[in-house]
C-alpha cells in the first residue's frame, strides 16, 4: 500500500486524519468531558446474582444518605416501556420470535449479574458510591442456567418464567432436501464442532450518559456514548419514555471506540433521561471498567456442529451448519439477526458451493446479553466455513491453498447468487489469493518450518479466504427480514456564501476517521480545498437524520449518501451557471471546481456560484430558489461484498503449547480507496481484535452465572507484543451499485484473522506430530500445550 | 470450590467444642470480625471486613450450625452479603476427634461460593484468601483458647 507516497488530498490520498490532533492531544471531548452546572451523579445498584428474586429492595437508608437526591427502583419505573429489539426473527414453524420484555431496572427477577436493580442519584459521585451501598435488596437467589445445551433440556430453569422455554427462535435458511441429496452422492465429508468465544467488547472509553431536561421547553437532552444517535433517539423516544422526537435531542460527541457495543440502547441511557426530568437536575452516569464488563453487550458465543460434502474432485458439493447462539438474558438491539441474517447468509463465503442449509437456535441464558461485535455473524460463519475447508483438505490431502482456489467463484460468474440469499456483485478472489500468496511467500514456507524446526519451535501456515457483507439493506429487503428501521444514510451539505463547506452526515465516528474520509471525498468531488470541508456529526439536533455507524456501513452508505447531496449541489449550481453565463443548462459542465460552458473558455469558479446563490442579484429567482444546500438519503441496492485472503504463520514452542504470530499478511479487496492510511490502519485493528479472540479473549461464566473473567486480571486483551508487524495490501475490483465504488473495511480483519491463525496452529501441530482435527479459540498456551499432550 | 484441612489444637475435645460455641472467643478468632452476635445456641450474625484481591467489603453474615452432635460434629453453613461487592456462602463440615491427653483435631471440609464483583474480580484469590483466612483463624483460636478457661486441664 503506496500509504506514504501521495500528496493528494482527494480521494485514493494518504491524507493524515484531520481529528487525530485533537485525540492525540488529549483535546477530545467525549461524554465524560461534558460537565452541566448542578448535576447530579447516578450509580447502579446491580445484580450480584445471575438470578435471584427480587423478594423487596429496603432504600431509606440509601434515600437518607448525605447528598442523595432520589433512589428510584422498578417501582418507581414500572410506567417506562422496556428497551426494545430491533429485528423480528421468525422460526422454522413461522412463529415469531420469543421477545421478552426487558424492563429498564429489575422487575421482580435479577436475570444476570450486572441486571441493574436501582439507580441511586447524589449530588456526588462519591455520594452515589456510599449510598447505593446502602440499598438493602432482599434477593431469593434461585438456579441460573448458563449452558446453551442445558438451557434447552425440558426440564431447564427458565430465564423468563413467562416464556415456553429457553428456545427464542429456531431458524432456518437454504435447501434442506437439496444438502441432504448432494451428501448422500459425496466422496467425502468432513464434519466439525466448532465454538466460537465469547468475547467482551471493551472499547476504551467506557459507556457514559447524561440527561437533560429544560423544564421551560419541555426539551429533552441525552449526551451519550453512541454510535448512531438517532437510532437511540428514535428507540428511546418512542418505545421506552414516550418523548416527540422534537422534544428529545441525543448527542453522541467523540466516543472512544465501539466495536458494535455503542449501537445499542442501553436503559442507563433511558434512565438518566427520564430521572434528569425526575428530580429536575441532569443526571450523569459513567461505567466503571467492571460495570462495562457486566453490562456492555458481549459478541459471538456460537457452539456450531458443521459437515462438508465434497466430490472427488474436490469440489465442494453441500455445506450443513446446526448453531446455538447465545442471546443472553434479554434481547439487546439488534441480537436476533446476528446469528441469522448476518451469519447463515455468509456461509457461501467465497466459493461455489451449490446447496447450503444452516439452522440456528436462539438460547436465552443467564448471561449478560450477547449483540453485535466487529464483524458481528460473519466472523462466527468465515470461522465455521475456513475452518472446515482448512480440516477438508488435510482430510483429503489436497493443499488448503489449491482446495480453495478449485472452489472460489470465478470473475466471470458475477453477479453470484448464492444458495443461502445473497447476490455478490463483483469480486476477483483468484487475484486476491494470488497476491497474498505470493506477497507471504506461501510456496516458501517449507523451508521457514525448517529453519524453526532446527531451533527447537512448530511451525504452521494458515489461510483464511473471508467473505463479508457490508452496509446491509436495501431497506425493503431488510423489512421483509424482520428489521424494524430502515438502513439508509442521510447527508446535508450546507455550502456556505464564501464557499466552504459544512457537511452534516447521518454517520458517526467513532475512531474510524470520517473527518478526514468524508472532507476528502467532497473536496474531491466540489473541486475545492480539503480545509474548506467541514464534517459535523453525532448531534440530532444538527444533522437531518442518520442511521448511524456499524456494519462497515459509513463509506459505502454514509459516504454514497453524501456523493449523491453533492451531485445535488452540482446539478443546482449548473442552474446558476447557466443563468450567469447565459447559456443552456445542458451546455454547462463541472469540472476541477469550475463551472464552464462546453467546448468554450467561459466559466464561473464554484466560488462564485456559491455567492451567486446567496447573493441572488443576478437570479432566476422565478425557477430558481436561492442558497445552496442539499440533502440526500441514500438506499443502497445490495449489501457490499469486500473479501480477502489473510496468511498466517505461527511459531508454537512445544515446551509451553505458548503461540507466537510469526508472521500475518492481509490481501483485501474493499472496492475503491477513499484514504488508503485509514484504510490500512482500519486492518490493523481488525486483525488485532481477530488475533485477540483466537489467541487471548474469551469470557468466561461458572456454572452459577457468575461472571469470572470480568477484569483484565482474567480477562487477555492484546497488546503490541503480542501482534507481528502486519503486512497489508488490496487489489481492487469496484463496488457497482454505490457511487463511490466503495465497499468498507472497518470489519475486515477481525472477520478474517481467527481461521487463519487457528489452522496455522492447527497446521503446526499436524506437521510435528500431534494429529488434532481442531483446537477451539483462544489457543492459549494450556490448551495447545494439553492438545500436544493428547496426541 | 471446596477447601479442607485439619488443625491440631492443644486442648481436650469437649473444652473445644464450648469455645467453638462462644460468641466472644469467635469474634477475636474471626479474621476481620468486627461484630459476633449469638441470636440462639445454633444462630449467630457477624459482620466482618475481607479482602479479596483488589475487593475489600464488609459482609453482614449469618451463620447456622446444623447437625449438631456435640462434642464431636457440626455442620456450619453462612452467608454474607457484601453490598456491590457482591456476596459469599458457604458450607463447612466441621468434625472434631479427641487425641486424648488434652489434645483433639479440628477437620473441615467446605464449599464455598463468592458472586458479583468478588467473583467478577477475585474469584482466581477466593481459595487462597479462604485458606489464609482459616490459617488466621485457627492461630487466632489456639492462642486464644490457650489463655481462656476453656483451655485449662
Amino acid at each position: 500500500m503506496n500509504a506514504n507516497t501521495t500528496t493528494t488530498s482527494g480521494i485514493g490520498g494518504s491524507v493524515r486524519r484531520r481529528e487525530d490532533s485533537r485525540f492525540l492531544q488529549g483535546r477530545g471531548r467525549y461524554t465524560d468531558d461534558i460537565n452541566i452546572a448542578g448535576q447530579a451523579y447516578a450509580v447502579f445498584v446491580r445484580s450480584p446474582h445471575a438470578h435471584a428474586r427480587i423478594n423487596g429492595i429496603d432504600t431509606a437508608a440509601a434515600t437518607a444518605a448525605e447528598g442523595v437526591v432520589a433512589v428510584f427502583t422498578a417501582e418507581h419505573t414500572k410506567d417506562i416501556g422496556g428497551v426494545p429489539t430491533g429485528w423480528q426473527v421468525h422460526s422454522k414453524d413461522g412463529e415469531p420470535m420469543a421477545e421478552p420484555k426487558h424492563p429498564v431496572l429489575a422487575e421482580g427477577m435479577a436475570r444476570h449479574v450486572g441486571d441493574p436493580v436501582a439507580m441511586v442519584i447524589a449530588a456526588t459521585r462519591r455520594q452515589a458510591r456510599d449510598a447505593a451501598e446502602l440499598v438493602a435488596v432482599d434477593y431469593d437467589p434461585q438456579p441460573a442456567v448458563v449452558d446453551m445445551k442445558a438451557a434447552l433440556a425440558a426440564d431447564s430453569t427458565k430465564v423468563h418464567a413467562d416464556l415456553p422455554g429457553n428456545l427464542c427462535y429456531d431458524w432456518e435458511l437454504g435447501d434442506k432436501a437439496a444438502v441432504d441429496e448432494a451428501f448422500a452422492g459425496a466422496a467425502h465429508v468432513t464434519k466439525l464442532d466448532l465454538v466460537n468465544n465469547r468475547l467482551i467488547p471493551n472499547a476504551v472509553e467506557p459507556r457514559c450518559a447524561i440527561g437533560d431536561f429544560d423544564s421551560v421547553s419541555g426539551e429533552h437532552t441525552l449526551y451519550t456514548t453512541s454510535q448512531n444517535p438517532h437510532v437511540i433517539r428514535l428507540l428511546m423516544g418512542a418505545f421506552v419514555l414516550s418523548i416527540p422526537e422534537h422534544k428529545l435531542r441525543v448527542v453522541a460527541p467523540d466516543v472512544g471506540g465501539g466495536f458494535g457495543s455503542k449501537i445499542f440502547h442501553y436503559a442507563e441511557e433511558a434512565l438518566v433521561t427520564w430521572a434528569a426530568a425526575q428530580v429536575k437536575k441532569p443526571v450523569k452516569w459513567t461505567a466503571e471498567r467492571s460495570e462495562s464488563f457486566m453490562s456492555d453487550a458481549h459478541g459471538r458465543d456460537h457452539v456450531t456442529h458443521a459437515e462438508l460434502a465434497l466430490d472427488a474432485d474436490g469440489k465442494f458439493l453441500a455445506l450443513r451448519c446446526s448453531t446455538l447462539a447465545n442471546m443472553g438474558a434479554y434481547l439487546s438491539t439488534f441480537a436476533p439477526c446476528i446469528p441469522t441474517y448476518l451469519h447463515g447468509t455468509l456461509l457461501a463465503g467465497q466459493y461455489v458451493t451449490p446447496a447450503i442449509y444452516c439452522e440456528v437456535k436462539a438460547v436465552f441464558t443467564n448471561t449478560v446479553p450477547v449483540d453485535a461485535y466487529r464483524g458481528a455473524g460473519r466472523p462466527e460463519a468465515t470461522f465455521i466455513l475456513e475452518r472446515i475447508v482448512d480440516q477438508a483438505a488435510a482430510e483429503t490431502g489436497v493443499d488448503p491453498a489449491e482446495l480453495r482456489r478449485r472452489n472460489l467463484i470465478k470473475p466471470e460468474q458475477f453477479p453470484y447468487q448464492t444458495p443461502v440469499a445473497l447476490q455478490y456483485d463483483t469480486g476477483n478472489y483468484e487475484a486476491t489469493l494470488d497476491q497474498a500468496l505470493k506477497a507471504a511467500d506461501y510456496a516458501g514456507f517449507e523451508s521457514r518450518r525448517k529453519q524453526s524446526a532446527a531451533a527447537g519451535k512448530l511451525r504452521g501456515v494458515g489461510l483464511s479466504c473471508y467473505i463479508e457483507a457490508c452496509g446491509i439493506a436495501p431497506s425493503n429487503v431488510v423489512g421483509s427480514l424482520g428489521a424494524r428501521a430502515g438502513l439508509y444514510e442521510a447527508a446535508t451539505i450546507r455550502v456556505n456564501p464564501t464557499g466552504s463547506v459544512v457537511v452534516l452526515t447521518g454517520s458517526h465516528a467513532h475512531g474510524q476517521g470520517h473527518e478526514t474520509t468524508f472532507a476528502q471525498v467532497v473536496s474531491d468531488m466540489l473541486g475545492i480545498d480539503y480545509d474548506a470541508v467541514e464534517i459535523v456529526h453525532g448531534d440530532t439536533a444538527k444533522v437531518p437524520f442518520g442511521m448511524g455507524t456499524y456494519g462497515s456501513r459509513s463509506i459505502a452508505v454514509g459516504g454514497a449518501a453524501i456523493a449523491k447531496a453533492v451531485d445535488k449541489i452540482i446539478a443546482k449550481g449548473k442552474k446558476i451557471a447557466a443563468h450567469l453565463l447565459e447559456a443552456g443548462e445542458g451546455d454547462i459542465v463541472f469540472e476541477n471546481g469550475a463551472f464552464k460552458v462546453a467546448g468554450t473558455d467561459r466559466e464561473k469558479s464554484f466560488g462564485d456560484i456559491a455567492l451567486t446563490a446567496y447573493v441572488p442579484h443576478q437570479y432566476p429567482l422565478e425557477s430558481l430558489e436561492p442558497g445552496l444546500e442539499e440533502t440526500a438519503f441514500y438506499d443502497p441496492a445490495n449489501f457490499t461484498y469486500p473479501a480477502g485472503t489473510y496468511v498466517c504463520e505461527v511459531e508454537v514452542d512445544p515446551d509451553t503449547g505458548r503461540v507466537t504470530v510469526a508472521s500475518f499478511h492481509a490481501s483485501d479487496d474493499f472496492g475503491n480507496l477513499i484514504n488508503p492510511m485509514i484504510v490500512e490502519g482500519q486492518v490493523h485493528g481488525g486483525l488485532a481484535q481477530g488475533i485477540g479472540q483466537a489467541l487471548l479473549e474469551n469470557c468466561v461464566y461458572d456454572a452459577d452465572g457468575q461472571l469470572l473473567s470480568g477484569s483484565y486480571m482474567d480477562y487477555c486483551m492484546p497488546r503490541a507484543d503480542d501482534l507481528p508487524s502486519f503486512q497489508v495490501d488490496t487489489t481492487v475490483t469496484a463496488c457497482t451499485h454505490n457511487p463511490l465504488g466503495v465497499k468498507g473495511c472497518g470489519e475486515a480483519g477481525a472477520i478474517g484473522a481467527p481461521p487463519a491463525l487457528i489452522n496455522a496452529v492447527v497446521n503446526a501441530l499436524n506437521g510435528g506430530g500431534h494429529p488434532i482435527a481442531h483446537l477451539d479459540m483462544p489457543a492459549t498456551p494450556q490448551k495447545v500445550w494439553a492438545a500436544m499432550q493428547s496426541n | 470450590m471446596d477447601i479442607g484441612g485439619e488443625h491440631q489444637i492443644p486442648a481436650a475435645r469437649e473444652a473445644v467444642w464450648r469455645a467453638l460455641n462462644d460468641a466472644d472467643i469467635l469474634r477475636r478468632a474471626i479474621p476481620g470480625c468486627e461484630e459476633l452476635e449469638k441470636i440462639s445456641d445454633t444462630e449467630f450474625n457477624a459482620r466482618i471486613t475481607a479482602k479479596i484481591g483488589p475487593v475489600k467489603a464488609r459482609f453482614k453474615a449469618r451463620i447456622q450450625l446444623e447437625d449438631m452432635d456435640p462434642p464431636a460434629s457440626y455442620t456450619l453453613t453462612g452467608e454474607g452479603q457484601g453490598g456491590v461487592a457482591g456476596f459469599a456462602k458457604g458450607a463447612a463440615k466441621v468434625r472434631l476427634l479427641d487425641q486424648g491427653e488434652g489434645a483433639s483435631v479440628l477437620k473441615y471440609e467446605a464449599e464455598m461460593r463468592v458472586g458479583g464483583k468478588i467473583a467478577q474480580v477475585g474469584s482466581r484469590l477466593v481459595r487462597g484468601a479462604a485458606r489464609k483466612t482459616a490459617a488466621g483463624f485457627f492461630a487466632n483460636f489456639v492462642a486464644i483458647l490457650g489463655e481462656s478457661a476453656y483451655g485449662k486441664p
